[in-house]
């Protein structure tokens, strides 16, 4: 249940913005999470109202963009959709790959007041 | 509700305790989530459903939009990023051991203590929900240990890596083991500040756990295959085991051993004695 660390991560870093930005509260928060980041996003759900729970978040509306996988063989360079971090290259089978997206885990926006 | 042990309360944070030393009743790891639930104000109704509108004053002109881009893990990766300067000042090979529970990390990592104390300088770190079970086995070996118990967390994290290291007062040139929580999912998103990662997996287990719990060995360079003396009574095959582990991460070297038995101790130990120069 590492996604209890991370909404607590998520929270931190609202509380700093907000406070830094002299706001009282978070009305809404972009979250940027990758298919391939290793993080479970029903246990996220699941988490979240007590881990905002007495924070800024609390009442906050929550947007997830999920994004999608994207490697790049390093063989032949082709790019090609990822589902799995072991997905090989559609073109020529190698396992060797550089992933572009689908790694990413991030707060994107908040909007305070 | 505490991010890193899970707890209810808040004063059950992560103790970090040497053999010997006593754990008090008020740990000096206050956790500061509740800071702020002062700031809010005192007609916010907790029964309204996740949003703005129920408030009055959230249509007004104030709303602010801040871009933040941050990413959730920078807290960790930053005090990572101070455990790896410190190692590499001190030339201290850090080795972060992750497997599921009962693969056998502290079987290996008490054989190789034994095995190689005379020729290296050894820490270690434990890392476990509850007891000093562990630390009380390495210290056994006299070698010097802190265990940090996570409570309930299932990971563990750079700040507390770097809490732990501060007790340990290491001398240069030297190994530092850090095992892990026993658990093949958590551990493999949180860097430690490690040289290397080092996953166990052992013949008991699956030969298709590569694929099933991809992100720990996307993450490890090296892949320890133990209890190879039980090959004979279990039905796993480990040619197959190793494409799966390489089809998630091709760059994987593998050790194949048995911590009890002993074999195939020794090329690891080759491994571990070319790091070090």
């Amino acid at each position: 249940m590492h996604e209890l660390s991370i909404a607590l991560g998520i929270v931190k870093i609202a509380e700093d913005e907000t406070a830094k930005a002299k706001a009282k509260k978070v009305t809404k928060i972009e979250l940027e999470i990758g298919v391939l980041a290793g993080i479970e996003i029903d246990s996220l759900n699941f988490v979240w109202s007590s881990a905002v729970q007495d924070t800024v978040l609390e009442n906050a509306e929550k947007e997830i963009h999920v994004i999608d996988g994207v490697g790049k063989c390093i063989d032949c360079d082709t790019e090609f959709a990822m589902e799995n971090i072991h997905d090989c290259c559609p073109n020529c089978g190698s396992n060797f790959k550089g992933i572009l997206k689908g790694k990413e885990l991030k707060v994107k926006t908040l909007e305070v007041i | 509700m505490c991010g890193t042990c899970g707890c209810g309360s808040d004063n059950e944070g992560p103790t970090i305790l040497k053999p010997g030393e006593h754990k008090h009743s008020h740990e000096e790891r206050h956790h500061h989530h509740g800071e702020h639930s002062h700031t809010h104000d005192d007609d916010h109704h907790h029964h309204h459903d996740g949003h703005s509108h129920a408030h009055a004053h959230s249509h007004d002109h104030k709303h602010k939009v801040l871009e933040i881009e941050q990413d959730i893990l920078n807290n960790n990766a930053l005090l990572a990023a101070r455990n790896r300067g410190y190692f590499e000042a001190k030339h201290i090979f850090a080795l972060n051991l992750v497997s599921s529970p009962g693969s056998g990390k502290t079987s290996i990592l008490e054989r190789t203590l034994a095995d190689l104390k005379n020729e290296i300088m050894f820490y270690v770190i434990e890392g476990d929900q509850q007891t000093m079970n562990d630390a009380n086995r390495i210290d056994a070996l006299q070698i010097p240990v802190v265990q940090i118990n996570t409570g309930k967390g299932c990971h563990l994290e750079s700040d507390m890596v770097y809490e732990a290291v501060k007790k340990l007062e290491m001398k240069d040139n030297s190994v530092l083991m850090i095992e892990n929580v026993g658990n093949l999912v958590c551990p493999s998103m949180f860097d430690l500040g490690e040289s290397k990662r080092v996953v166990i997996i052992s013949t008991t287990e699956g030969e298709d756990k590569p694929i099933k719990y991809p992100d720990m060995f996307h993450t490890a360079d090296i892949c320890i295959i133990n209890k190879i003396d039980l090959l004979p009574y279990v039905n796993i095959d480990v040619q197959k085991l190793k494409e799966y582990a390489l089809k998630v991460n091709p760059n994987l070297e593998f050790f194949e051993v048995s911590a009890t038995k002993g074999d195939g101790m020794e090329a690891w130990y080759k491994w571990l004695k070319e790091n070090l120069v």
